[in-house]
């Protein structure tokens, strides 16, 4: 539904619009934009102005529509705005449904020959001779189509009055080190700017100006940020299996690996990769190397999760730990491959047959993508459990804005294990026995020289000494123990950020890559609409304490996620049956990442 | 050629012979098994005990793996100093890859049942033996699925057939073929029902590097040892067809055989252990791939049963050499080594400013 939103009327007084728009580039898939459409985000970004960028593709190597969008956002918005101010219609395929999409008084960018300007006046149009323009850029003619995309970088470039010293080091830095192309590109940008400086008066109110937001910032995805959690986690035996949006997850890790864990001189590396033949080898692999003591990990999708249930249930019952990345994509089955989910919540807390519960985390950024990574190898150890981090593809593969990481401040946490010399100390050892009373039992590494070392783990029934046991009441023991370390993790687990409103009534709850859109439809609750609404972030499951007091404290709380069924709102049911009445949703599933517009509507049309 | 010493030959009142590293067998052996009495698997376990008895082979050095089936258990029942892991039906196999990444210093044997290999875990199977994973990978092959009581597998030859008179149709799955296709270099055939060939190929798969698998015929008592099976004690007994007679010389031990030339082929093993081969009817290369190709398969044509080693490649190298892993295990390296100085995510940091 198309409504007439705030920053549709703010358009129309045409009065300047600044660092507050949305871009949107449609590309033909493998035609080559990407490193424009980079260029173009980099040029905001160097001009001091916080901004973000989204790649819709198709799950297609080459020849379908694909499209990116760019966010600047003066206040720092990062989630996706719903309606695009800006398009460059490259593909002619989808030119005309991009421009009917838009809202009166935005900008097209077009080139001249598609003759866009007859379908809608009431859009302001730049038509652009782009293959004209582009037979000027070099005498290569493979080069010319790519070349061609970075005149657009040009004539946006001149339109919204972005520097061209930033320009030319958003250039230098994509193409870092290559003379010649950094050369070819920035004539391609001269040329599209001088002819839009000559030829195009500029008649909308859309500009960039300086600031000073982006200093000491970074940009990078969530899986790279992921990857980088890993390095500095320590992990040494990662298996894994393609598939998307998680490759570039254990991609981005194996290059890092390859360059600063390998011995420089003996070329001898201090970890293991192994492409897997699919996912149950991979978990399988995880949890033997995190049996055998490693730090192990492994990342995929929902279709790996899906393979994974069963050992990650074995990893549950035998209590191993290792680290398990779920990059969300949209489901069920194969669904969109690359659209963005969160709708895997339900079944991977709680995957595998049999009573399981798993820790989850949940990022909310790129610098929690790092930070989570790292906990979650604590955690795995310390619970001696399968821990899953969960991102998506909006989170995973996007490009976000972000502060430098920080240098993990704690020694690594290896868990409750057990050497030979300690063995000798205590004199006893049962592996599945509750020493401490918090539900973590010590282990002991294969290898370990010591009689009291060894035990048989097994899938089965098993009772304190790790013998095999149907006895019913070695099996309720075992079953609440497990319950009991669940408990003992609500302490553990990174807790909720929590933002309270005074007066509020109203709480919004969500998690994840969701954060950007409700911090901003929080900001349009109040000041569009004074509603002061308070906020829980969920950053993992369990819960904590802070959640059942956020909903005891507020007459209603939204529960907003990007899935159908409300998979949290109902988990959070099931936490606090008692309140469920409060608990209310909503979802956003279309594929497209959640925007704040979406929830703001959503939240008032409930509360009306 | 090797120490006969066993538990049952020390004479009462004397302390317990001790292997090479000072431990007694008893000390080799694991839980009571809870099998079927007779079962082929049982009788593959008391080998298992043996070979690792006389080879001197520290139990705390092994781990012991296994899907799921009545083979699977057996772990349980051998080497209690060893650590083992009893996992989940088909996937032994990652299993056994995880842990030999996380720590290369441990002998791994992987148990399987030819439910657990060549159905539901056919591809970890195979993927395992392409990389060549080093572990002794054991199938002790029934031709049924034992603990789900009885039906077929699919190893079970044409024209098996079940106690209910079920007959096999289905041409059999020949893991050590496959295995040699895959460039698997330690495979071997045997038989549970006998002792002496098998505790040989046991020992020398102790020795390989990379992996070794050993397919063992080890007939089910309770649902495949009945007239009409190909997999019973009394058809593999009659049946049997060894390519030759197989000897094994420890690394530690002086070769000190006598034999004709021309009768035996000696293998040498990367850790200088030796394999004797002797001849028998007639002559076979073990370390002629295409020639053990053609041998298995005309042996499936004309319904034979060979046992022996079939094939064997001591150079290849291992996954852990593939991958080039540093010499102490993973699964111990210490913080520092595992967790790069601040400078390098000052260095990675700066590249995305
Ligand atoms: C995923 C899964 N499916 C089915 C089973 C049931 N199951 C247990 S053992 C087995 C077959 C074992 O056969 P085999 O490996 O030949 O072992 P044997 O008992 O003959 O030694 C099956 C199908 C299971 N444990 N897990
Ligand atoms: S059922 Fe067959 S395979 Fe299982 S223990 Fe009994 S004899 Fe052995
Ligand atoms: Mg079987």
């Amino acid at each position: 539904m198309k409504t007439l939103a705030a920053d549709c009327a703010q358009k129309q007084k045409k009065g300047r619009v600044v660092n507050d728009f949305s871009i949107q580039v449609a590309t033909i898939n493998g035609s080559g934009s990407q490193s424009a459409n980079s260029v173009l985000m980099r040029s905001i970004f160097e001009m001091g102005v916080p901004v973000s960028g989204k790649n819709f593709f198709p799950s297609n190597i080459a020849g379908l529509p694909t499209w990116f969008t760019i966010r600047a956002n003066k206040k720092g918005y990062v989630g996706r705005k719903r309606d695009v101010d800006i398009l460059i219609a490259m593909n002619p395929q989808t030119a005309l449904e991009d421009l009917k999409s838009l809202l009166p008084g935005s900008v097209c960018i077009s080139p001249v020959e598609l003759k866009l300007d007859v379908v809608r006046s009431d859009v302001k149009h730049y038509q652009v001779p782009f293959s004209e323009l582009g037979a000027k850029t070099t005498d290569q003619i493979k080069l010319r189509k790519l070349l061609t995309n970075m005149i657009y970088v040009g004539v946006v470039g001149e339109l919204l009055g972005i520097d061209e010293a930033e320009v030319e080091k958003a250039i230098n830095k994509q193409f870092e080190g290559k003379a010649k192309a950094i050369e070819l590109n920035l004539t391609a940008v001269k040329i599209g700017r001088d002819w839009t400086r000559e030829n195009l008066p500029k008649d909308d109110p859309f500009f960039v100006e300086k600031m000073d937001s982006t200093k000491n910032k970074i940009m990078i995805d969530g899986n790279a940020a992921a990857a980088i959690g890993c390095l500095f986690a320590g992990v040494t035996v990662v298996p894994w299996y393609p598939i998307t949006p998680a490759s570039t997850l254990c991609e981005t890790l194996i290059d890092y690996l390859k360059e600063y864990r390998v011995d420089k001189e003996t070329g001898k590396a201090t970890y293991a990769v192994v492409q897997a033949e699919d996912e149950l080898a991979a978990i399988g692999m995880a949890l033997g190397a995190g049996w055998a003591g490693a730090r192990s990990m492994t990342s995929t999708s929902g279709p790996g999760i899906s393979l994974m249930a069963e050992f990650v249930g074995c990893g549950y019952f035998t209590e191993v730990p290792t680290v398990i990345f779920d990059v969300q994509r949209v489901g069920p089955s194969t669904g969109m491959p690359t659209r963005t989910s969160q709708a895997d919540i339900m079944s991977v807390h709680l995957l595998s047959h049999g009573d399981t519960k798993h820790i989850i985390l949940l990022p909310a950024s790129v610098e929690e993508c790092y930070e989570m990574a790292i906990q979650a190898f604590d955690l795995a150890e310390r619970f001696q459990t399968p821990v899953f981090v969960m991102t998506d593809l909006d989170l995973g593969m996007n490009h976000w804005m972000a502060d430098r990481f920080v240098y993990p401040d704690k020694p690594m946490d290896r868990g409750k294990v057990l050497n030979a010399q300690q063995l000798e100390e205590l004199g006893t050892f049962a592996r599945y026995r509750d020493v401490d009373g918090d539900g973590i039992c010590y282990r002991t590494r294969p290898g370990t020289v010591h009689p009291l070392a060894s035990y048989f783990t097994r899938a089965s029934g098993h009772n304190e000494k790790a013998l095999y046991s149907e006895r019913p009441e070695d099996y309720v023991n075992l079953m609440k123990r497990l319950d009991r370390k669940y408990q003992t993790a609500r302490k553990y687990v990174p807790a909720p950020h929590v933002q309270i409103e005074p007066k509020a009534k109203v709480g919004l709850i969500a998690f994840g890559s969701s954060h950007c859109a409700v911090e901003e439809s929080l900001d349009q609750l109040r000041d569009e609409n004074k509603m002061a609404v308070s906020y829980l972030r969920l950053k993992a499951l369990p819960t904590t304490e802070a959640v059942r007091n956020f909903v005891e404290t507020h007459d209603r709380v939204y529960v907003v996620e990007q899935n159908r069924d409300a998979q949290l709102r109902d988990l959070l049911r099931l936490e606090m049956p008692d309140l469920s009445m409060k608990l209310r949703s909503v979802t956003h599933y279309d594929g497209l990442p959640i925007d704040a517009r979406s929830v703001t509507e959503a939240v008032l049309e409930q509360e009306r | 050629m090797v120490d006969n010493v066993t538990a049952a030959k020390v004479p009462s009142g004397a302390a317990p012979a001790t292997n090479r590293i000072g431990l007694t067998l008893a000390e080799y052996k694991g839980a009571n098994s809870t099998l079927c009495d007779g079962c082929g698997h049982d009788a593959i376990t008391s080998q298992l005990i043996k070979a690792f008895y006389e080879m001197g082979v520290d139990p705390y050095t092994v781990t012991k793996l296994s899907g799921i089936g009545c083979s699977s258990k057996t772990p349980a029942y051998f080497l209690n100093q060893a650590h083992g892991f009893n996992s989940v039906h088909g996937r032994m196999p990652s299993m056994a890859t995880g842990v030999g990444l996380a720590n290369h210093k441990l002998i791994q044997v992987g148990i399987s049942g030819d439910g657990d290999t060549a159905s539901i875990g056919i591809g970890q199977f195979v993927h395992a033996v392409r990389r060549n994973v080093p572990m002794l990978y054991l199938v002790e092959n029934n031709g049924v699925y034992g603990l789900t009581k009885g039906q077929f597998s699919a190893t079970a030859d044409v024209g098996s057939k079940l106690k209910s008179g079920l007959v096999n149709e289905m041409q059999p799955i020949d893991l050590c073929s496959l295995a040699i296709e895959l460039g698997c270099a330690f495979v071997a055939r045997s038989f549970a029902g006998d002792p002496k060939q098998l505790i040989s190929l046991l020992k020398a798969a102790i020795s390989h590097k990379g992996t070794a698998l050993l397919d063992i015929i080890s007939p089910c008592v309770t649902f495949n040892n009945h007239e009409g099976s190909t997999k019973s004690y009394k058809y593999a007994r009659d049946a049997e067809t060894p390519l030759h007679d197989i000897g094994y010389v420890p690394y530690f031990e002086q070769i000190s055989v006598d034999y004709e030339p021309g009768t035996v082929t000696d293998v040498t093993m990367h850790d200088g252990s030796h394999i004797l081969l002797k001849k028998l009817a007639t002559e076979y290369d073990p370390t002629d791939r295409d020639n053990a190709v053609a041998t298995l398969h005309k042996s499936q044509q004309e319904q034979q049963f060979l046992t022996g080693l079939l094939y064997i490649d001591p150079t290849k190298p291992d996954f852990n050499q593939t991958l080039n892993l540093i010499d102490e295990p993973l699964a111990i390296l210490k913080e520092d080594q595992v967790r790069p100085p601040k400078a390098v995510l000052d260095e990675i940091m700066d590249s995305m400013s």
